[in-house]
């Protein structure tokens, strides 16, 4: 009771350099693919910036991304996250050969997945194809089909050593001839190459 | 034994010398029939082995439907697509297999064209662990999903329930695999048969 009206005040939101956008805004499907703060279902603690590719947009080509990226769209082609984690959404249909330190698998993957680090399938997920990585776990009711090949981790260094080199910074993303104007991206560090429809 | 209320663990003869055939060798290329789990996976890897894992009753239900697949199994065309889906591997590609029961839910036709297809994917040397029922079940029993919790116990995640297409006493077995080279059979108390078959 005492402190009522004080508690009310502390709560109080103070905008810093302008009003933040609402909850709803960023939620809403309008937004297909930002580097807004993620809304994915896998909570990001690292304070890193997150890529979203919303669930209404199709990407055929190649994705490289230099942040962690959730896909809760449709891709094919390739995913290449080289020190960051990439996060399959449960709407997310990923039909692409796979490459990240960190992989978190709640919708579907057909493709070869190479991750430095940890794989982590989801009960709802579904992944069909080869895995090479340093650990994995897998819930019960996760359908995975494939080969499974642990890479121990060398001490202070990534296990997969024959991940790909990211292209250099310079390298421009290549703009498809028919990407959509809904897919593009305001991150400078995500990369798409290839053609992007955008669903509604 | 149960140790929640799903999941029960059995003592097992046939997966304790399963795994002293892999002793000894690192890098070997197992296959799991079961479908994956953690455990599984994490005892397999855990031995510095590779594991490819496989739902094959998922596959098997779903090629030929959930009730009355048997005549399904007789149509040459599915059962050619549901062997590439479930076993089209190279030859020669493991050094394992833990093939569990599925076998018992095959029709002749099939079960002989599946166990010639094991043969020639398993490495000369290869081990294969399967189970069986050792008396014939009149009525739909409780079916089980298998997983290693280590190398002397199976865990067993309830799976509906299921009567056998088919039953096998020795003799069956050793007719079954008789392309092998050598077949040993375990008897256990609660009446499955754990088979260790040698390729």
């Amino acid at each position: 009771m005492w402190n009522r009206n004080r508690k009310e005040e502390d709560f109080t939101p103070k905008p810093v350099g302008g009003p933040p956008p609402a909850a709803s805004e960023l939620a809403k499907e309008g937004i297909p693919m930002s580097t807004l703060p993620s809304r994915s279902p896998e909570p990001h603690h690292e304070g890193g910036r997150s890529a979203v590719l919303g669930k209404s947009v199709i990407l055929k080509g190649q994705i490289i991304s230099r942040e962690d990226l959730t896909i809760d769209g449709e891709v094919e082609g390739s995913v290449e996250l080289k020190e960051h984690r990439l996060t399959i959404g449960p709407n997310g249909k990923v039909k692409a050969s796979v490459k990240a330190r960190e992989l978190v698998v709640i919708g579907t993957i057909h493709g070869d997945v190479e991750i430095s680090d940890k794989i982590d399938i989801r009960r709802e997920a579904k992944l069909v194809g080869d895995i090479k990585t340093a650990r994995v776990v897998i819930e019960d009711g996760a359908y995975f089909k494939g080969n499974i090949d642990i890479v121990r981790q060398e001490a202070g260094r990534p296990a997969t050593s024959t991940l790909a080199p990211a292209p250099a910074p310079s390298t421009p993303a290549l703009k498809p001839a028919n990407q959509a104007s809904s897919a593009s991206t305001s991150s400078p560090s995500a990369l798409a190459a290839g053609a992007a429809d955008g669903k509604r | 034994m149960k140790t929640s209320a799903e999941l029960e663990t059995r003592t097992s003869r046939g997966l304790e010398q399963f795994c002293a055939s892999l002793d000894g060798r690192a890098g070997l290329k197992i296959l799991d029939l079961a479908g994956a789990s953690q455990s599984t996976i994490s005892f397999v890897t855990g031995q510095g082995h590779s594991l490819y894992s496989e739902d094959f009753m998922m596959q098997l239900e779903e090629c030929f439907g959930e009730g009355g697949f048997n005549e399904n199994q007789a149509d040459p065309v599915s059962a050619e697509r549901f062997l590439q889906g479930a076993l089209g591997f190279p030859p020669d590609g493991f050094d394992g297999a833990l093939v569990w029961d599925v076998l018992e839910n095959l029709g002749s036709g099939l079960l002989m064209r599946v166990v010639a297809r094991l043969h020639a994917i398993l490495r000369p040397g290869a081990s294969l662990l399967a189970l069986f029922h050792a008396e014939e079940q009149k009525a739909p029993a409780p079916a089980f999903s298998y997983r290693i919790q280590d190398r002397r116990t199976i865990l067993m995640t309830p799976r509906g329930a299921r009567r056998p297409v088919q039953f096998f006493n020795n003799r069956n077995l050793e007719r079954l695999f008789q392309d092998f080279q050598s077949v040993k059979f375990f008897l256990t108390r609660d009446a499955l048969r754990e088979v260790i078959v040698k390729r």
